[in-house]
């Protein structure tokens, strides 16, 4: 029930906020940041409520929806270690969004708090499925509300950008339902627990297509390189309330969809694909660095930064160990907090300023000091300094892959340097030397509703550094059955290879 | 003993507290530019909590120093690996990082003070102290930690504070000392990357976890077994990061950059503390370094290489703090050098004494360039020992010490040094030989300092300069560092020296616990010593070599520049390579910098807008133009969809009959 709750409140929300008779755009916001307030407090209740060492899925919502031939669909809600993390994340992240929304969403602000709701409802659905077309039917839904979000209030080149976002996609998403019906028609059944079931007896030579296909599709939505250009544009062109979602929740989806049905589902697969999804990670992180560093626009910076930490996340998850899923799905959060903190606070900036152009800035330090002790916060979030939480993320990463590829982490960690180098080169750039432009001068300092947003947001970076034992300890039940499962596959191979070696030699 | 938590916890509660008054004080200000709010406060606490933390350690300290050689506090589980292993940080304070934590806090408090009023009348008072604080904090963490873990928290901590406070004046010299503090930040995350790789590579070869004392036991257990090479690897990526953060060659550059910064921090974190981190972390881990010997020969060399290398050039050095900088990357270099051979005791009592005179050169220098209205070139300054009687006698006392005048503390750390690398005969003699060098040119430069600054004549305008003695709070604790930097000798006399007083060798005895396992490796039992006879030829080399350098500096710079005119026209190739220091910073510039910048505009443009993303677009433009000449297709004439359904019927049926067949 809780679950149905947290995923339908929003639609709830929505509804009212569209069929309201009043035009005030304080009273819809309110009551848009009420909404989603009532969803983070339910998703802490869950979070507490989780037990990690379980790894079933728990508080599970079931019922029959419809029949498809033989095969029976369902409305099947549940959470367990993979997905508690991100629930809660998106959760506690809306009202925030919500309220800093106000800063830049002038025009049409009922249809965009509409939008930003029907996103929460379709996101929520996306962690909660447990039947592939109930998951199927909610990543199509998330998808909808982002391409007006992004087509009708971004920024200049925002047709273009939408465009690109929606046809990279659909195309991923077309790609992973041919998978979906594939596995479906395969396995005579909607359930992920079944399905993954089924696909465990199935040789490589299906599993494999399989896989391919839900990981071509999620690596797209991730996105993994080569598919990474969509996000630079989307990420740049989207209002503020649009980029901090985009880089807070929706690219985890596609790394949850990566571990959920790509790992999970089809272990043995995944293991026979691992390297070369590592070496992709580990790529992404150095080409994503370089990327970043060449940037003159903020939010393009930014935006490349992503490609770069969602490296770590894809390389930690193919690590197959238990430190670097662990810290992998850790990461999906931390960078939802330390990106998302980044975009809102330039968001602050560019509501002020109206330019992303780097050189427009500089000693902003001595202009606006609040605004430069949040940003260094979040960048140091960002760069992973033991004690805040990008570094706990990063390094189970790091040691997770080097039990797996000692050469891959080498490699790997090459992006704790250049990390450093992109994100203070942005700040020094923006906060420090001499102010260059008068009007600089006289900007604003961040307001008591940004300050809000902000703080509760660093404190959670810093909650996550200090204690990462708290949200670790809710994934122990999942990551260790899946470990055991992969460490099983691992196992038979290597068995299976010494009787193969054993025969040859009888021979 | 859950009080040692208290040692780093003191000086973060302080520095969180300087931080919310420099806030209020900003918010004062917007009311009223003038306002100083109550920043004045910062001082107060911020020397308070040292203070504070330095009691807690003199505690840990004295707890010590009888049977019991270490004290622990409970572990914090920090990060949960997997299903069995945890990341701990506990606090521990043992024979080593005890000493250390003295050396921390003790100078710290001295530099704290001396601050409070070097800092005077800065806007960002509170804001200073604050970082200087945290600063304390994240160093006492890296030396206290148990583990691996805990020390490189610590580890990037300082390095983190180091970057705030280079940058401390952002807005000055048009940006530079933040775009030194980056520097500082990247080059310390290179050695940082390395160390990450060392630590995992020991944790997964021992697999025993991250704690030093598992670690160490682990490492000694498979001393003289075959396969060692991993360990060994683990050992120099380990000392990679040491030297990113200790500034020894080649990740030596950020360092005399880093002298943007306030010179109380200089004298605090590029001098005294921070610097010696890479030294602690070796010292920490001497087991596993006495089983990799060719590791510890990589860092004899490195350490002798950057000694000379830094000595150098310090020669040309115009600037009074450029000098001190690279004369203390060259003191470190040193402190390696002990350390290849070894000489773990040499290294850390070269470490004490070395804090105290080098954080007093650099204390003295901030009361010069004080005096002088931020005036930094030597050139430019001359006989002031007249306007700044106190900050002149102790500098004296501190260029003593660093040259190596027979007797001070800095004479008997630098010999132990030496002696030890004498000791080890072969391919060490050059080592040594480079050593000696070194301690000729340190003599040098150290004098050519003292002469431009306090002697000749005044070379500034004096009508608009007027030197004056810094006030009794910055003089102090120069005067306590000039007591500590003549005395400090006593606690590690050699050995001839000893027997004639019947002194032992105070440190050698204090860190015997913790050295034990290395020199067990090394020596099957304690360290050697030389033979008395060589000892005592050597004492008085290095007394002879000292005296006739210094006084060569001395009376070579005594009249003002006429020496340093004489010298650049006999050797003006030479004084120009000195005066960039080898060129080693342009050649990054050049070969690294440069390349990375331009390769990723490239990656950036050619291969991802123009390359990528260029054929993504051009797909997307096909399609396009595709669905353009297809809609003639779809015309709306009804003779034309008849036709093409009927040539799509016959093919059709063509297929399905060449099927069937």
């Amino acid at each position: 029930m809780l679950l149905t709750v947290l995923t339908f409140l929003p639609l709830l929300g929505a509804m009212l906020v569209a069929g309201l008779p009043s035009r005030n755009e304080k009273v819809l916001r309110g009551i848009t940041v009420l909404v989603t307030a009532i969803v983070a407090v339910l998703g802490v209740v869950l979070y507490n409520g989780f037990d990690g060492a379980d790894p079933a899925a728990q508080y599970v919502a079931q019922a029959d929806w419809f029949q498809l031939g033989k095969i029976e669909v369902q409305y099947l809600l549940g959470v367990d270690g993979l997905s508690i993390l991100l629930v809660t994340l998106t959760a506690a992240l809306m009202p925030f969004v919500a309220a800093a929304s106000g800063g830049h969403i002038k025009q049409r602000t009922r249809e965009f708090l509409v939008w930003l709701l029907v996103m929460e409802t379709g996101m929520m659905g996306v962690f909660l499925s447990l039947d592939v077309m109930l998951f199927y039917f909610f990543w199509e839904v998330s998808l909808v509300p982002l391409y007006f979000i992004l087509g009708i209030w971004g920024a200049e080149k925002r047709i273009y950008a939408t465009l690109k976002f929606f046809l990279y996609t659909l195309s991923g998403s077309l790609l992973m339902l041919v998978a979906v019906i594939a596995a479906v028609y395969g396995a005579e059944s909607t359930s992920i627990v079944e399905m993954t079931a089924w696909a465990s007896e199935q040789p490589l030579s299906v599993t494999g297509w399989l896989f391919a296909g839900f990981a071509i599709a999620f690596a797209i939505k991730v996105p993994v390189f080569p598919f990474h250009t969509w996000l630079a544009d989307a990420h740049t062109q989207a209002p503020t309330a649009g980029s901090v979602i985009l880089a807070g929740v929706l690219l985890k989806m596609g790394t949850y969809g990566l571990l959920r049905f790509g790992i999970a589902m089809f272990p043995a697969a995944a293991i026979e694909a691992a390297p070369v999804f590592m070496l992709l990670g580990a790529f992404g992180i150095v080409y994503g660095a370089f990327l970043a560093m060449a940037q003159t626009d903020v939010k393009r910076l930014i935006a490349c930064s992503s490609v770069s930490h969602l490296g770590f996340v894809v390389m930690g998850m193919f690590a197959l160990t238990a430190a670097g899923v662990r810290g992998s799905v850790l990461q999906m959060v931390n960078h939802g907090l330390s990106t998302g903190l980044l975009f809102l606070l330039f968001g602050a900036l560019y509501e002020r300023r109206h330019s992303r152009s780097i050189d427009q800035y500089g000693g902003l330090a001595a202009c606006v000091p609040m605004f430069a002790f949040f940003w260094v916060f979040s960048m140091l979030a960002s760069v992973g300094l033991p004690g805040l939480n990008g570094f706990v993320g990063e390094w189970l990463i790091l040691l997770g892959t080097f039990q797996a590829s000692p050469w891959i982490a080498a490699i790997a960690v090459t992006g704790v340097i250049f990390g450093a180098v992109y994100l203070l080169m942005v700040t020094r750039k923006l906060l420090f030397g001499p102010v260059v432009h008068e009007e600089n001068r006289r900007l604003e300092d961040l307001k008591p509703i940004e300050l809000a947003v902000v703080i509760p947001l660093c404190a959670a970076c810093l909650w996550i550094g200090v204690a990462p034992g708290g949200p670790l300890g809710k994934m122990d039940g999942s990551v260790n059955e899946l470990i055991q499962t992969l460490d099983g596959l691992r196992e038979g191979d290597q068995s299976a290879q010494l009787n193969v070696e054993h025969e040859e030699r009888a021979r | 003993m859950n009080s040692l938590w208290l040692i780093p916890a003191l000086p973060f509660v302080g520095s969180v507290v300087c931080g919310i008054l420099h806030a209020l004080t900003l918010k004062a200000r917007k009311a009223n530019p003038e306002a100083h709010g109550p920043s004045a406060l910062a001082g107060f606490v911020a020397m308070g909590a040292i203070g504070a933390a330095c009691v807690f350690a003199l505690q840990a300290f004295f707890a010590i120093r009888g049977d019991t050689t270490s004290v622990v506090s409970d572990p914090w589980a920090w990060i949960p690996i997997d299903g069995t292993n945890t990341a701990n940080v506990a606090m521990l304070v043992d024979r080593l990082s005890g000493a250390m934590a003295l050396v921390v806090t003790g100078v710290g408090l001295l530099i704290h003070v001396y601050a409070s009023s070097y800092m005077k009348g800065d806007p960002g008072y509170a804001k200073f102290f604050a970082y200087l604080n945290l600063f304390v904090a994240m160093m006492l963490i890296l030396i206290l930690s148990s583990s691996l873990v805990g020390t490189f928290v610590g580890w990037e901590g300082v390095g983190l504070c180091s970057y705030l406070l280079i940058g401390f004046w952002y807005d000055k010299q048009d940006g530079w000392p933040a775009v030194a503090g980056q520097k500082a930040f990247v080059m310390n995350r290179i050695g940082d990357a390395s160390f990450l790789l060392g630590m995992f590579l020991l944790f997964t070869q021992l697999g025993v976890g991250f704690d030093y004392s598992a670690i160490n036991e682990a490492a000694a257990s498979r001393a003289g077994g075959a396969d060692n090479g991993m360990l060994a690897l683990a050992a120099l990526l380990l000392f990679g990061g040491a030297c990113g953060k200790s500034a020894q060659l080649p990740l030596s550059t950020w360092l005399p950059d880093a002298m943007a910064g306030p010179t109380p921090v200089s004298a605090l974190i590029h001098a005294a503390t921070m610097v010696t981190s890479g030294i602690y972390l070796v010292i920490r881990l001497n087991p596993l370094y006495a089983m990799a010997p060719d590791v510890m020969y990589v860092i004899a060399v490195v350490g002798a290489l950057t000694a000379f290398f830094a000595a150098s050039s310090a020669l040309v050095q115009r600037d009074l703090k450029g000098v001190l900088a690279y004369s203390t990357v060259s003191q470190l270099g040193y402190m390696f050098l002990a350390l290849g051979t070894g000489a773990w005791v040499a290294a850390l009592f070269h470490v004490i004494t070395h804090a105290f005179f080098k954080a007093l050169l650099f204390l003295g220098a901030g009361s010069v360039i004080h005096g002088m209205h931020e005036e930094q070139d030597m050139h430019k300054m001359g006989g002031l020992r007249r306007h700044m009687p106190r900050t002149f006698a102790t500098f004296i006392a501190g260029a003593a010490a660093l040259s190596g005048l027979p007797l001070l503390s800095g004479f008997f750390s630098k010999d132990e040094i030496l002696a030890q690398v004498f000791l080890q005969g072969g391919p060490m003699y050059l080592l040594w030989g480079l050593g000696v060098v070194t301690a000729m040119l340190t003599a040098f430069y150290t004098w050519r300092m003292v002469a431009l600054t306090f002697f000749g004549p005044e070379r500034f305008d004096v009508d608009r300069v007027h030197p004056h003695e810094s006030p009794p709070l910055m003089t102090v604790p120069l005067m306590i560092l000039a007591v500590l930097s003549v005395i400090g000798g006593v606690m590690g006399l050699p050995h001839v020296v000893g027997h004639l007083f019947h002194v032992p060798h105070y440190l050698h005895d204090w860190l015997e616990p913790v050295t034990r396992a290395g020199d067990q490796i090394l020596h099957r039992g304690p360290a050697p010593h030389l033979a008395d006879s060589t000892e005592w030829l050597l004492l008085g080399f290095a007394s002879l070599i000292a005296f006739a350098m210094a006084h060569r500096g001395f009376h070579t710079h005594k009249h003002g520049l006429i020496g340093e005119e004489t010298m650049q026209a006999k050797h003006p190739a030479a004084a120009g390579v000195l005066s960039k220091a080898w060129g080693l910073d342009e050649a990054y510039q050049k070969a690294i910098v440069a390349p990375f910048k331009l390769l990723a505009v490239f990656i950036a443009v050619v291969i991802d807008q123009l390359g990528i993303d260029g054929a993504v677009n051009a797909v997307g433009r096909s399609a396009q133009a595709a669905g353009t000449k297809l809609k003639r297709f779809s015309d709306g004439s009804i003779a034309g969809y008849g036709l093409w359904m009927g040539a799509g019927a016959a093919v059709l049926a063509l297929v399905l009959t060449w099927m069937g067949a």
